[in-house]
């Protein structure tokens, strides 16, 4: 079992109270899984995997550990997660883009960031070299400024070095997003080949597009204003979805096929509410159509069958 | 209603615009009454540029917007107001489309002392409350709220809504809804579908597929500033005919078909192809009804 999150809350300060950004998660992601984590804004998912990372200064660990092969990281000390970032945790940023210091030449930047590691970039650089091919870079990509390369050259430097030394687990927020159809399926597809290559253990994909999910996850996990609400294998949750709002999400994604004239697909109607106060009960009651007195209880998240887990009163039945 | 033809629109580049970059090469579409058209390409395809060079916020290099027959880039500033009050556009962001010191009434009442200076304080009611159920809002949600209360889809139909106010004929819709959440957007793709219906046409630019495939009527796929198809868009989807288009839709994501499964069709569809081709001047053949595919080996 490679990461184990339980009962994570992660809240946000701000004058008037915290906001309940992830209000208590709990999964597990086994060695060589990619898990896809799909939500709207809002949902938490970016939070999720901040706090996986590097908390920001207004973010608070308010309850729960995370442990990553059988240790657990002190998430709520940044200092003390030093020693885990970049060798054992990492992150492609969202925006990864600019996330590349522009003053400075790439390869200069990546063997800055080595020796504040106290690695050797002279010893590494056979191996960086092996994998900036792998992604289809040339080696004169180290001499060139950040300016000089497109957005989907940026992110496969950026995805390289993130990965550099094979860490347990990585963190992916919104890598495809930003990038154009064909090159999105290139960076996603590379995910995948990086799992394949023992360059990463685990990988969180964090998303709002679940059908890129769909092309390269293992297991799906959907959340919806700070809760989970559904995690099992990527097929079974968009072929059967048990959550009214997993269901009615996908039913509201236009794929290649469904027209307007033929096929009327609507939208869930509501907006999701508030965490500053967060309502008592199942939160997506407000906007679910099943919803009933009993949902006003909050819904346990449990396992429905192997691997599949869900938060729903209905969805067992 | 309005003819693109031949529009070129080439950029200045570099100190005293000693370079040149042409954004948009020889596009020529229409849009009738009543109808969407989706304007479909990557980034950097000009496809913006297409649409604001419609909206007359930026000026064709070479070849003419017309609409109704009357040549856009002759307006003088009557003839654009005019103008502005039957053709309307709307923009990706809906949070920088509003000023946020200002409630979002603000933006209805500038359209009104513009455009509709003699209408009474009653009249107006009326026509803000139709246009509002038109986009499906409820009036009492939205005004005198501040941009900050509302959320991106609420902000994005009261956009749609402030156009309506106007009697228009086309709205060019720039990336309307790429930054709403999946369970809305798909919300005003319908408002669209609804408007349309009314005998609204409607310019769709979108780099996402799958949306333009949903509401739109015809499709045009550019790249790098060139038309590479354009068609009804059930037979560009169903039927493509560029390698450029089929490479763009075997690249698009969906939930119920893999990556994986579709390298061995498009291989195989695209030795099945050897339908003859009329030549059509202007750089495009004809491959079927209203179907036309720019020549193959045109890589500009």
């Amino acid at each position: 079992m490679s990461l184990a999150v339980d009962n994570l809350r992660v809240y946000y300060r701000t004058l008037r109270g915290d906001v309940r950004a992830l209000d208590g998660a709990t999964f597990t992601v086994q060695d060589g899984e990619i898990m896809g984590v799909a939500g709207e804004s809002g949902c938490g998912k970016t939070t999720l995997g901040k706090s996986l990372i590097r908390l920001d200064g207004r973010m608070r660990v308010a309850e729960g550990t995370v442990t990553l092969d059988g240790v657990e990281l002190p998430i709520a000390d940044d200092r003390a997660m030093d020693t885990y970032r970049f060798r054992h945790v990492s992150i492609v940023p969202q925006y990864a883009m600019s996330a590349l210091n522009p003053i400075r030449r790439i390869g200069r930047m990546i063997s800055e960031l080595l020796s504040s590691r106290g690695v050797s970039y002279d010893e590494t650089l056979p191996e960086l070299r092996r994998r900036l091919a792998l992604v289809g870079l040339e080696d004169d990509v180290l001499d060139r400024y950040p300016i000089e390369l497109s957005g989907g050259m940026k992110q496969r430097v950026v995805m390289v070095l993130s990965t550099l030394m094979n860490p347990s687990l990585l963190v992916a927020d919104e890598l495809t997003s930003a990038l154009d159809v064909s090159t999105q399926k290139a960076v996603a597809e590379m995910l995948v080949e990086f799992r394949d290559r023992g360059f990463v253990k685990s990988t969180i994909v964090i998303t709002h597009d679940l059908s890129i999910l769909y092309q390269i996850a293992d297991t799906i996990l959907v959340m919806y204003a700070g809760k989970l609400v559904e995690k099992g294998p990527a097929a079974e949750i968009t072929e059967d979805p048990r959550h009214p709002y997993t269901r009615l999400l996908i039913a509201s994604l236009p794929e290649v096929g469904v027209r307007f004239e033929e096929r009327r697909l609507t939208g869930i109607a509501g907006r999701p509410p508030s965490l500053l106060r967060p309502p008592t009960g199942c939160r997506f009651r407000a906007r679910c159509p099943l919803a009933t007195e009993e949902c006003a209880e909050e819904p346990p998240f449990v396992e429905l069958a192997p691997g599949r887990h869900a938060a729903c009163w209905k969805a067992a039945a | 209603m309005l003819r693109v033809d031949g529009v070129t629109k080439v950029f200045r580049t570099g100190l005293f615009g000693s370079g040149s970059q042409t954004a948009v090469s020889g596009v020529s579409f229409d849009v009738r009454p009543g109808e969407v058209v989706s304007l479909i390409g990557e980034s950097g395809s000009g496809k913006t540029t297409v649409g604001r060079m419609i909206l007359r916020l930026t000026t064709a290099t070479a070849g003419t917007i017309s609409f109704e027959g009357e040549d856009v880039a002759g307006f003088g500033r009557r003839d654009l107001r005019r103008y502005y009050a039957r053709v309307q556009g709307v923009f990706q962001d809906p949070f920088s489309s509003y000023n946020p010191v200002f409630k979002v009434d603000r933006v209805l009442g500038m359209l009104r002392s513009n455009y509709l200076p003699g209408l009474s304080d009653q009249e107006w009611k009326r026509t803000l409350r139709s246009s509002l159920e038109a986009v499906s809002l409820e009036p009492a949600d939205v005004l005198g709220k501040y941009p900050h209360q509302l959320s991106g889809g609420q902000l994005q139909r009261l956009m749609v809504a402030r156009a309506l106010l106007l009697e228009i004929e086309l709205l060019v819709a720039d990336e309307i809804i790429s930054m709403l959440d999946a369970s809305t957007r798909i919300d005003v793709l319908n408002l669209l579908g609804d408007l349309k219906r009314r005998g609204l046409g409607i310019l769709f630019i979108t780099h996402d597929l799958s949306l333009g495939n949903y509401i739109s009527d015809r499709t045009l796929i550019l790249r790098r500033g060139r038309v590479v198809e354009l068609g009804p868009t059930p037979k560009v989807f169903g039927d493509p005919r560029h390698s450029y288009t089929r490479a763009l839709l075997s690249c698009v994501p969906q939930l119920h078909r893999k990556w994986s499964d579709e390298a061995g069709s498009s291989a195989a569809s695209e030795n099945g192809d050897s339908t003859a081709v009329i030549a059509n001047g202007g750089g495009l053949v004809a491959v079927g009804d209203d179907h036309f595919v720019a020549s193959e080996d045109e890589r500009a």
